[in-house]
């Protein structure tokens, strides 16, 4: 267990460090002055001897290895910076919107693994029927459709059209304090959607390995026992799947964390995956290089874990190489 | 029997966007930047079976527009991703030992980075361009190409004619282009084939963020993006039409290189016929 941890930290510790580098290369390579971001419209009017000032503070000039090696201990030591697009420290304005992130794709998670181990299990049971043909024709669909244009197309629907629920952002605009039933009532779009896109894939994987494991032999004999076809079915047959499923978790979170910015913005959340589209739009280096070293930080993290986890369930597996 | 109908339709659908999308400079020609304003937001009809949108452009006429220049800079990355990833499997597959443990490793911690912020991250510094998006996709897809490329050399290694080769005095170089690239290039050309769609889904979210083509080309992100303003007043066909376009084609390409990848290997397909 601990060799895997030492072993994937080799890997994962320098493929962190080079993507802080290959982006702090790219932000130096970017055409925009940080000094005339900070200054924003007065750059026109304020006295060129400040703006050097402010370059010479923030040490715009240095050599590039001494303004990197400044960076990655600022952000070591937990100083992230100061947004040059919404004039605030970078800390405060993940600090704020984090949550709402983690809340967006927790419950999403939850309700594609629920969801499609349930409609997979179900329909392998009764493979070539009727229900699989139509829930996979339904994910083949489903997955072609941009996840962005799924959730105009629900806002159109379930919005506009229906009235049922609200087409954006995170609180009623009369609201004077965040309820928990507002906020339900929001989020329930934007986690259908998300779910949506993020589903097939799932589905059609625990449609396929509870399938296969329903001709193993453990199965047969199960059946062979006189046991009733729902105890094999979710007792032998869906928990032999379930182990590499544990993995696939670890794996498709990037796929998550990219919709969710794609959502995010579609609905206007107040989360980070919209902040760093914002930042992205205002070149805010220390915003958008914090966000996304943070969250490809997190993600490598909860494949470890999911790795982890998957030895931890299975004894015989050793991942080796 | 409904299979066959459904690969007939896939190639209709292809043939038909491909023919769209090459002909229609030639055969009705877009102004880019010309506005309508005397017919803005017109529902589909027959002069217009995709409404127009906000400053009174015909959606359907954007909308072949905006995937050629999708399918376009679709193509051009899935090409830049499946070179940087066939050179990458190339050396791991080719070298084994040491080098090829390290890429792999290094190729399965890349997978598990959120690509869609490093994309984003590599466009809003180098500024929102067609270079940008094309650099994007390339250092974001190469991943799967060069796992391929990979797993297909190691397996061509320990296969019988390649020893026969070496035994009868044949060079590295002529191996290599003899006897290995012919096995690899069909692999490599549907692995870049089924890259296309993801391309093009890169790039039309980059575009619909704001972060991708120039606003005022007419590319399937950008149209999703500026219909988004006419869906609140209830003019849902400016953001709808586009993104079938995207979806039909998507379709397409997967029903038609599942066939092909039945065609490569088709031991592949009875085990999952069982």
């Amino acid at each position: 267990m601990i060799k895997l941890v030492r072993r994937r930290l080799a890997v994962a510790v320098p493929v962190l460090f080079a993507t802080s580098i290959g982006m702090f290369l790219l932000g130096a390579a970017s055409p925009m002055d940080p000094a005339m971001q900070y200054a924003g419209a007065t750059a026109f009017t304020t006295d060129p001897a400040n703006l050097a000032q402010i370059r010479a503070n923030w040490g715009v000039d240095d050599p590039l290895p001494v303004q990197y090696a400044r960076w990655l201990g600022n952000l070591f030591q937990g100083d992230l910076g100061w947004s040059t697009s919404r004039h605030e420290p970078v800390g405060a304005v993940i600090a704020a919107r984090a949550g709402w992130t983690l809340l967006l794709i927790g419950v999403t998670l939850a309700v594609v693994l629920a969801g499609s181990l349930l409609l997979g299990t179900i329909a392998a049971y009764r493979r070539g029927g009727l229900f699989d043909r139509g829930i996979r024709a339904a994910a083949y669909a489903v997955e072609s459709m941009p996840v962005f244009w799924l959730a105009l197309a629900a806002i159109a629907v379930f919005a506009l059209a229906l009235g049922w629920f609200p087409a954006g952002g995170l609180t009623d605009v009369t609201a004077t304090s965040t309820t928990f039933g507002d906020v339900a009532h929001h989020l329930v779009l934007p986690v259908a959607v998300l779910t949506v896109s993020q589903a097939p894939w799932f589905l059609l994987f625990v449609r396929d390995s509870v399938a296969d494991s329903l001709r193993d032999d453990h199965v047969l004999a199960a059946r062979a026992r006189g046991l009733r076809g729902r105890t094999v079915l979710f007792g032998h047959a869906l928990r032999t799947a379930l182990l590499p499923f544990l993995t696939l978790v670890g794996t498709h979170l990037p796929e998550l964390v990219g919709g969710s910015v794609l959502v995010e913005t579609v609905f206007s959340l107040p989360g980070l995956g919209a902040v760093s589209v914002q930042a992205a739009l205002g070149s805010d280096f220390p915003l958008l290089a914090a966000i996304t070293l943070i969250t490809t930080a997190v993600v490598l993290l909860a494949n470890l874990c999911t790795d982890l986890a998957y030895t931890a369930a299975d004894p015989r597996v050793r991942i080796d190489g | 029997m409904a299979d066959r109908t459904l690969l007939r339709a896939a190639q209709l659908t292809l043939v038909a966007a491909l023919g769209a999308t090459l002909l229609v400079p030639v055969i009705w020609p877009l102004d880019q930047s010309a506005v309508d304003l005397a017919h803005v937001g017109l529902s589909p009809s027959p002069g217009h079976p995709g409404g127009t949108d906000d400053l009174g452009r015909d959606v359907l006429h954007r909308s072949i527009y905006g995937l050629r220049v999708s399918v376009l800079v679709g193509i051009v990355a899935a090409l830049a991703a499946s070179l940087l990833g066939g050179i990458v499997g190339g050396l791991a597959g080719l070298l084994g030992g040491w080098t090829d443990r390290v890429l792999m490793r290094l190729i399965d911690t890349l997978a598990a980075l959120p690509h869609l912020l490093l994309g984003i991250f590599i466009v809003a510094m180098l500024r929102p361009s067609l270079g940008a998006v094309i650099l994007s996709i390339g250092l974001t897809h190469w991943l799967s190409t060069a796992r391929i490329v990979r797993s297909e050399l190691l397996s061509l290694r320990t296969r019988p004619f390649i020893d026969a080769a070496i035994a009868g005095g044949a060079s590295r170089r002529r191996v290599l282009t003899r006897h290995l690239l012919p096995h690899v290039l069909p692999k490599i050309a549907l692995a870049t084939t089924l890259m296309i769609p993801h391309a093009v889904w890169h790039e039309t979210s980059l575009s619909f963020l704001g972060l991708g083509l120039p606003p005022h080309l007419a590319s399937l992100g950008n149209m999703i993006n500026d219909g988004q303003r006419s869906l609140l007043t209830g003019s849902w066909w400016a953001s709808i039409v586009p993104g079938l376009l995207i979806i039909v084609v998507t379709l397409a390409i997967a029903a038609l290189a599942t066939r092909w990848r039945d065609r490569l290997d088709p031991r592949a397909r009875a085990e999952l016929d069982l």
